[in-house]
């Protein structure tokens, strides 16, 4: 009879649907993140590296960046701004730092993700060089000057006078050690 | 189709014609009206659980100060609440008025898939008995809100994190395999000569409902998967020292989470739509216009989602992209209530219990309806984001929405499932405690919420406590008020007048061709539909 046979076809299009669906909610992952990139949504992904062009200064406004840095609950390190807050013209490079301290006993690395707001500002904010590129690895006790390089790109409209950028330090120790065990092992069996 | 060809099916059907005896007719049936009305009873004890709930979170809110229980466990009581009257009371519910109603509505002899029927609901007290079981489990049951965001349900969740998620997993099989069999029993098995553009209009917004939920239930699954991932194997969807974002979670779980509530409150227009031309005496004004409606909300409620966001620092541009496509879908709404309206209008009413309860639905539904405008004014929604405005505002789309559409169901058509007639007394008396009931629990949340409390807390400020006591003795006049609807339904089970086939006057459709109640099979023969060749 027809009505099982179209039945039949009709289910497996409904779960074809459903399967499709359920790829759709992975795919949102890397879509969301590329729309962020596009639109500087979330204020996550900023422009990194050297200058495009020669860099024209513009010496008739300021813009105000602050700096701001944030725990993750479980990071025991201490994380402050060396200075709080610059006033800086678009197009002039900056220099600036962190200080972090490991008050605890055990060799611990950080991961450092940063943050812009308001997000629109993040597509005219440029680290030409920034400590969140990388792992920060730091000895018990140890205290460490954590360097970046940044620019205001001088086509900032006018409404956009104060940045904020913040940095939220996570302790990543655990997730490196596994890594370097992965590591370890792989470069003994090509040792063998 | 000839009729000979249907003699000759008939003959070679061996199944006996009546139940099978005993525990096993419930555990081996295939029956839709069999698997209806189980959903409808695990869907009533449920509602129990989680109305039971409530009441422990409005005991505690009743003063402030904590009197009754631990905030950890208030928590757990609010998260559990919430999951179990989404996903366990008025989910089921609906499947199982489809169950019982769509077969009988386009006049086919069951669902399309009867195996899978059984399947998808005994998969439920599974999944709910698993998730229940987590309140007596060390570190106490899920306590992060039913929206479950990261990372209070990742990073910071207790251990039974992964048991709500197999169970949201299981829900989920089931609703999906429950929303495939609606969608094939629809599309195929409808008697001849009964056109889509026939079909009552519950039929249709369940088949809209069904699509609905076959998009989002696998992207909720999804979601889970990616916790389920974060929690224990390493990977960082939602944990942003490795990488990931937690608006990402929030950006998936509310892609799913708009269109699920319109999956609540789809039927109940549909059953509204059936109930009111009964009680009004006349046809059902702009039928064409209510079917756009429903597909029109349907396909707006996916791209209105990040209107539960507005304050996670969206740019602006998105802001009003969303703040307009919400305030859109009042007009499809406004639409529905409209024709509602128009129907009643000049129509000889009468207002039996189910009318009652459609009436009180159209009102109160409207009043949710409003307040969600408000919430979609995005520069005002960061006032009234996270407060008792929004659970005012929810509350009143889904109890009195969903809620009292299903109870107005269930009066409706319980003559036709047990042969008797409704005790209008009982009905009454309990349309008229829950209507007082509701509305004493819930509006008084719209001014707290306004004046500033915040939702899912357990302690609040010396200003809010008199209109916290207020609904709070509301929340246990509509609670109790619920046990009049349990005696009613079953007094009206073992005893009563026998009903008619037709046992409302101004009834129109299918299910009232067939005897009250309805005999265990119905449509063997297709019926024949007004205005077919």
């Amino acid at each position: 009879m027809s009505v099982a046979a179209d039945t039949k076809k009709l289910v497996a299009r409904l779960v074809l649907g459903t399967v499709l669906m359920f790829g759709f909610g992975f795919a949102m992952v890397p879509i969301y993140n590329v729309f962020c990139e596009i639109t500087g949504l979330n204020g996550k992904i900023t422009r990194t590296g050297e200058s495009e062009q020669p860099l024209v200064v513009n010496q008739d406004r300021t813009v105000k960046v602050r700096f701001i840095s944030v725990f993750n609950e479980e990071m025991p390190w201490e994380f402050e701004p060396m200075q709080k807050v610059y006033q800086v013209n678009p197009g002039q490079m900056q220099q600036t730092a962190f200080v972090a301290t490991n008050p605890t006993a055990n060799n611990m690395v950080a991961q450092a993700i940063p943050s812009v707001s308001p997000s629109e500002a993040a597509q005219y904010l440029q680290k030409v060089n920034c400590f969140c590129f990388d792992r920060q690895p730091l000895d018990a006790g140890a205290t460490a000057e954590m360097p970046m390089v940044f620019f205001i790109d001088p086509e900032i409209p006018e409404h956009l006078d104060s940045i904020t950028l913040s940095y939220t330090l996570f302790d990543i120790t655990d997730q490196q050690q596994v890594a370097e065990a992965k590591n370890d092992n792989n470069d003994k069996r090509s040792t063998l | 189709m000839s009729t000979a060809d249907i003699t000759a099916e008939h003959h070679d059907d061996h199944h006996d014609h009546g139940p099978a005896k005993g525990l096993s007719r419930w555990f081996f049936t295939t029956n839709h009206k069999d698997i209806g009305s189980m959903y409808l009873w695990f869907s009533l004890a449920m509602f129990l659980v989680g109305g039971s709930m409530a009441l422990v979170i409005r005991a505690e809110l009743f003063q402030p100060g904590l009197q009754l229980v631990e905030p950890g466990f208030f928590n757990q009581m609010t998260t559990m609440h919430g999951l179990i009257m989404v996903f366990g009371a008025v989910m089921p519910a609906f499947v199982g008025l489809a169950n019982w109603m769509v077969p009988m509505m386009i006049g086919a002899p069951d669902m399309a898939l009867p195996r899978m029927n059984n399947w998808s609901f005994w998969i439920l007290p599974f999944a709910f008995g698993m998730l229940l079981l987590t309140l007596f489990m060390d570190g106490g049951a899920p306590n992060f809100g039913w929206t479950f965001y990261a990372p209070l349900s990742t990073t910071y969740a207790p251990d039974s994190v992964t048991f709500f998620i197999f169970a949201v997993h299981m829900m989920g099989v089931s609703s999906i395999m429950g929303a495939i069999n609606i969608v094939a029993t629809i599309l195929n098995m409808r008697a001849p000569g009964m056109t889509l553009m026939k079909m009552p209009l519950f039929v249709w917004t369940w088949l809209i409902t069904a699509y609905l939920l076959i998009a989002v239930m696998p992207v909720l699954a999804g979601v889970v998967t990616m916790m389920l991932m974060d929690i224990h194997f390493g990977t960082s969807f939602f944990d942003a020292a490795g990488g990931g974002d937690p608006v990402l979670f929030q950006h998936v779980f509310w892609f799913f989470g708009h269109p699920e509530v319109y999956i609540m409150i789809l039927p109940a227009f549909g059953i509204v739509s059936a109930i009111i031309p009964t009680f009004a005496r006349k046809q059902l004004f702009g039928y064409a216009s209510m079917v756009y409606a429903t597909a029109s909300i349907a396909f707006l409620s996916f791209i209105v989602w990040a209107h539960h966001m507005f304050t996670v620092g969206m740019p602006l541009a998105g802001e009003l992209f969303f703040m307009f496509a919400t305030m859109l879908i009042a007009v499809p709404t406004g639409v529905k209530v409209f024709n509602w309206i128009a129907t009643m209008w000049r129509g000889s009413m009468t207002f039996e219990t189910p009318m009652l309860f459609a009436l009180a639905f159209v009102i109160l539904f409207t009043i949710g309806g409003l307040s969600g405008l408000m919430l979609a004014i995005a520069p005002a929604d960061f006032q009234y984001h996270d407060t008792y405005f929004v659970v005012a505002h929810f509350h009143y789309v889904l109890v009195p929405g969903a809620i009292f559409s299903i109870m107005a169901a269930v009066y409706y058509w319980l003559p036709k499932w047990t042969g008797h007639q409704l005790n209008e007394g009982a009905g009454k008396f309990h349309f008229w405690m829950s209507f007082i009931g509701v509305n004493i629990t819930f509006f008084p949340m719209h001014f707290i919420g306004l004046a500033g409390m915040p939702r899912r807390i357990p302690d609040y400020a010396l200003q809010f406590a008199d209109f916290n006591a207020i609904a709070s003795v509301g929340a246990f006049i509509f609670g109790l008020s619920q046990l009049i609807f349990v005696w009613n339904v079953i007094q009206n089970i073992r005893s009563g007048k026998k009903a008619e086939a037709k046992c409302w006057e101004g009834a129109e459709g299918l299910e009232w061709s067939v005897p009250s109640p309805a005999p265990y099979h119905t449509f063997t023969t297709p019926p024949q539909i007004e205005g077919a060749k």
